[in-house]
């Protein structure tokens, strides 16, 4: 039972990690390796507004939200959308995106060393918080019970309403989609805009128990590429499910086998799940 | 070179020759002694050397040139700091250390951060005779390297000795009857951590102690609740985490939730930092980590005053001191032998005493014997219990509960 | 051989030599430069010889590297092995490791394969830090040798030279003719009967093989080997990066790649200590959306209008 728990817990963590950039990825396609930055400056926002006036991290989300939302897309409009227009195919805009998106994630880290150079850390709700008998950090369950709401809002909006839809059409083919009178450029730019916002929320959760710096972003970046592609690209359900198992999984490994191997084991199912299911657990064939 | 490089170049030297033409008049104000840096502003270790590295040697440059900088036989000369990010990357550190002695040509370089930077340019350092005060290096093979390394110094300690600190505490506990012999163990698995449990396992066995629990846990693992559940399932009377900075956040925060119940709780790298203490405000008391300081001698606290006023943050409770002791010996030696010849300062190093605020400190076989090795957060600071020959170690209180 | 291959072959040649040189004319900082460009050179030229042709990228090389180094280090450290020794064994490794990458990624293609093998990295960095710390135990894994800063880069142009010649010569032979219709279009290899996953794992194991290498030169220069340094997946990504700002559709794209890279790099260091990171960041994002094509793409098009 405290398996379970605490496994899910951190999966909810992993999910928080992992929604933002399957919306990025797998409707604007844009491989973001910049993912990781802009959940710390979500965790940036977060430390800076509680240690300098004491502004709960819950509420600070209500301000990183918007400010994320805006300025990713702002860099959606003006630094990846010439990209896109210019790719000839997805290969190319891959490639590009690769660049310029590495090229983001270092500014960002210049731009967090010089605002907190050391580490984030302060504590908020760490207190013991008992669950079917399963004791637990108050803030790593707060976290998980936000990630339920958003991971549940994205994916009734993508399915129950007509904005959402245009964006799982632009998911499934951006070029038929154009054919539909999708605005393929508008969606994208909004996709890629709540991605980006998702995930500086998830930062600024992921702050209050996870003790971060401004350089750590990479680690995250690649965490939450390896549960989208687990996942599948362009399906929420994928990342939400895969980030459950990689916690359910860290967790058991944690505490029956060897915590030493707990992110060996991960990666291990990530592998174990590409071998038999090459387009991941949601994934679409690829055509 | 290519072209834009140096075209940049002789813009530079250009420049260079017209300042020094318009300073000629002025004599030899311009005339410095420079000091080379190279540490992590980025990467995996910035996070520890932003708080233990660059405030004190940037304050310790301050405070010189605010005295109008250091004594030579030729006249006083301010310092000139030169910095380089070496973004926690090997390649990139030698990089730099290599363009501050043949670019810049600095007179003087500052130790790099961390065991593994200061063990990868002693060669360098070695080649072009520069002396290496080496503070943040703590490892077993100091024997070895000084005889490789002639200018290399030691000021913060080996790997025994550090487990050695650890022990004595543990067994004074026992032998006062505080705690039992069920120590339970864990390490981040990643060099400095894997040593000090490879180190630590026959010491503790050898002291009589029973390991009731001892696992390693991955670099950046972002739930280590199994592991504090794992060790409090073993019911251990002290509990010991060979441990980096993030982690050592997490495992104290994960013990506190968990209230693993244990008299004596160590955690290592980080304990002593401020932030360690300003998370976890009164909880931790009693929480023992590597490191510690004597916050009352009178230097000691002035240290720690000018820290607060000049850098605007709080210096650790243990390496921080060290680091500006190593800068203040460097400026002695300077001093001392009135010019920046390099060989005569390594030699000066060798043979002379230093009064720092660590108190006075020499060199035997290029390593200072005297530091901390344990602390313990008592009433918000974290104080000396155990080290190798420091003044006011303060008896170790039993840790009783997370409140 | 035809004439114009008798003048490419002269042209590496010379290269090469002319390379061979540069420790006699350079002082310590140059020489450091030029051990981390050749260094980056080998890494990106191998890369490249598998990731150019057939346009999958691979994210694995910090593992290659990784295991490279981190031999070096425990062989030397703990069990007084040589350093030549420990390399020949860790290439060794690095090619059997690299095999049944290959082999078990045959299935996946585009993104999956990418992160498939950075998964698989990150997995192997867990592994051998679990390992080493159970069963291998260790006081620190040092590499102290006599090795100058001019050895190293002599021993990585040797890599980077026979990286070069091996991938001048499958270019050339049959292996290379199918890898490029594998980039083109799988399928249709397949059709006309190339055994692609022979080829492709041939070349994948290529890449392991030099990458490994260039993990235990770089050992004794690093000195002190702590397992998450070398296995640092940024590695993986720098060299990809290096590649691509170079072009990978010719064999010296990669080469043009980290040259200009190694020293704009070099350029903000020296003259923003304090804002490198940021300002490098400013720079890649230059460079993608001013130089679209790489480098080789920006050559080309020079050649193209001074012919014209």
């Amino acid at each position: 039972m405290d398996i379970i728990i605490s496994g899910l817990l951190l999966g909810g963590t992993y999910a928080l990690m992992a929604m933002g950039l399957n919306l990025q990825y797998g409707v604007a396609r844009i491989m973001n390796l910049a993912n990781g930055e802009m959940l710390v400056l979500g965790a940036l926002a977060a430390f800076t507004f509680y240690v300098s006036i004491q502004l709960s991290p819950l509420l600070t989300m209500f301000i990183v939200a918007p400010a994320a939302f805006l300025f990713n897309w702002l860099i959606y409009r003006f630094l990846l959308r010439p990209l896109v227009r210019r790719a000839k195919n997805q290969g190319q805009l891959e490639v590009d995106s690769i660049l310029a998106t590495f090229g983001m994630s270092f500014a960002l880290v210049g731009v967090m060393v010089s605002i907190q150079g050391g580490y984030f850390t302060y504590s908020f709700l760490a207190d013991p918080f008992s669950i079917l008998g399963t004791t637990v950090a108050l803030n790593r369950f707060i976290a998980f019970i936000l990630a339920v709401i958003i991971g549940l809002a994205l994916y009734l909006w993508l399915h129950r309403s007509r904005p959402g839809m245009a964006v799982r059409a632009v998911a499934v083919s951006s070029d038929a989609s154009k054919l539909v009178g999708i605005n393929v450029a508008r969606v994208s730019a909004m996709a890629f805009a709540l991605g980006g916002a998702i995930t500086a929320v998830g930062g600024t959760l992921i702050s209050t128990f996870i003790t971060l710096d401004a350089s750590i972003g990479v680690i995250f970046t690649m965490k939450a590429l390896i549960i989208v592609i687990m996942g599948g690209v362009g399906d929420i359900r994928g990342a939400i499910i895969a980030a459950a198992i990689l916690g359910l999984v860290e967790t058991a490994v944690a505490s029956l086998i060897d915590p030493g191997l707990t992110l060996a084991a991960a990666y291990l199912i990530f592998l174990l799940v590409l071998l038999f299911r090459p387009q991941g657990l949601f994934g679409r064939r690829a055509t | 070179m290519n072209r834009r490089n140096f075209v940049a170049a002789a813009a530079k030297t250009v420049a260079a020759a017209g300042m020094a033409a318009l300073l000629a008049g002025t004599a030899l104000a311009a005339d410095t002694i420079k000091l080379g840096a190279v540490a992590p502003k980025t990467g995996p270790l910035a996070g520890g050397s932003t708080v233990t590295h660059w405030p004190s040697i940037e304050l310790w440059v301050k405070q010189t040139n605010d005295k109008g900088g250091l004594k030579l036989k030729d006249g006083q000369k301010m310092i000139e700091l030169i910095e380089y990010d070496d973004k926690t990357d090997p390649g990139e550190h030698i990089k730099a250390v290599q363009r501050a002695i043949t670019q810049d040509e600095v007179d003087f370089l500052i130790a790099p951060y961390g065991t593994g930077f200061n063990v990868a340019v002693a060669p360098i350092y070695a080649k072009y005779g520069y002396p290496q005060i080496a503070v943040t290096s703590i490892s077993d093979l100091i024997g070895e390297l000084t005889e490789r390394y002639p200018g290399l110094f030691f000021t913060l300690g080996d790997t025994t000795s550090f487990v050695n600190g650890v022990k004595d505490i543990l067994v004074k506990m026992r032998d006062d009857g505080v705690i039992g012999n069920k120590v339970a163990m864990v390490n981040v698995a990643d060099a400095f951590g894997i040593e000090l449990a490879e180190v630590a396992r026959p010491i503790f066995t050898e002291a009589g102690f029973d390991i009731v629990y001892d696992k390693s846990y991955p670099l950046g693992t972002p739930d280590l609740s199994p592991v504090v559940k794992g060790a409090k399932a073993t019911n251990p009377d002290a509990f010991v985490a060979w441990s980096y900075p993030p982690d050592t956040f997490a495992i104290t925060e994960q013990a506190a939730i968990e209230n693993l119940d244990v008299k004596a709780f160590y955690t290592a790298v980080a304990t002593a930092f401020p932030a360690y203490g300003g998370k976890f405000g009164s909880k931790i008391n009693g929480v023992l980590g590597a490191g510690g300081v004597n916050p009352d001698t009178p230097a000691i606290a002035e240290y720690r005053k000018a820290h607060k006023e000049l850098m605007g943050q709080e210096p650790d409770y243990w390496a921080s001191a060290n680091t500006y002791a190593s800068m203040q010996i460097l400026g002695q030696a300077i001093e001392g032998v009135g010019s920046t010849d390099r060989e005569a300062v390594t030699q000066y190093l060798k043979e002379n005493e230093f009064d720092t605020i660590m108190g006075p400190i020499v060199f035997d076989e290029q390593v200072s014997n005297r530091f901390w090795t344990v602390g313990q957060w008592q009433d918000g600071v974290f104080r000396g219990v155990a080290s190798s020959n420091m003044d006011g170690a303060v008896p170790v209180i039993a840790k009783s509960g997370w409140e | 051989m035809n004439g114009k291959e008798v003048q490419s072959l002269t042209a590496i040649i010379v290269c090469i030599i002319a390379a061979a040189c540069f420790p006699l004319i350079a002082d310590g900082y140059w020489m450091s430069i030029g051990v981390t460009a050749m260094m980056y050179m080998a890494l990106a030229t191998s890369w490249a010889l598998f990731s150019g042709p057939t346009h999958y990228i691979s994210l694995a090389t910090a593992a290659f590297f990784g295991i490279g180094g981190y031999l070096v280090g425990t062989g030397m450290s703990d069990y007084d092995l040589s350093f030549w020794l420990m390399m020949a064994i860790s290439a060794v490794v690095a090619t059997v490791l690299a095999a049944l990458i290959g082999l078990a990624t045959l299935r996946l293609s585009g993104v999956y394969f990418v992160i498939f093998t950075l998964g698989l990295a990150e997995m192997i960095r867990n592994l051998v830090s679990w390992v080493q710390n159970n069963f291998l135990g260790s006081r620190g894994l040092y590499v102290l040798t006599d090795f100058t800063d001019a050895d190293i880069y002599w021993m990585l142009l040797t890599v980077a030279a026979a990286v070069y010649l091996l991938g001048w010569l499958i270019n050339r032979s049959r292996l290379g003719f199918a890898l490029r219709i594998i980039g083109n279009d799988e399928t249709v290899a397949r059709h006309v009967g190339i055994n692609t996953a022979w080829s492709k794992v041939l070349l994948f194991m290529t890449t392991g093989f030099f990458a490994a290498i260039v993990g235990a030169i770089i050992a004794p220069r690093y000195s002190y080997i702590e397992p998450n340094l070398v296995f640092k997946p940024e590695l993986s990504f720098l060299v990809v990066i290096m590649a691509l700002l170079g072009g990978t559709h010719r064999l010296w794209g990669p080469i043009v790649g980290v040259i200009p890279f190694t020293l704009l790099w070099e350029a903000i260091s020296i003259s923003f200590p304090n804002y490198t990171t940021l300002l490098l960041g400013l720079a890649f994002l230059l460079i993608v959306y001013f130089i679209p094509r790489g480098l080789i793409g920006l050559i080309e098009d020079l050649v193209e209008r001074s012919r014209a």
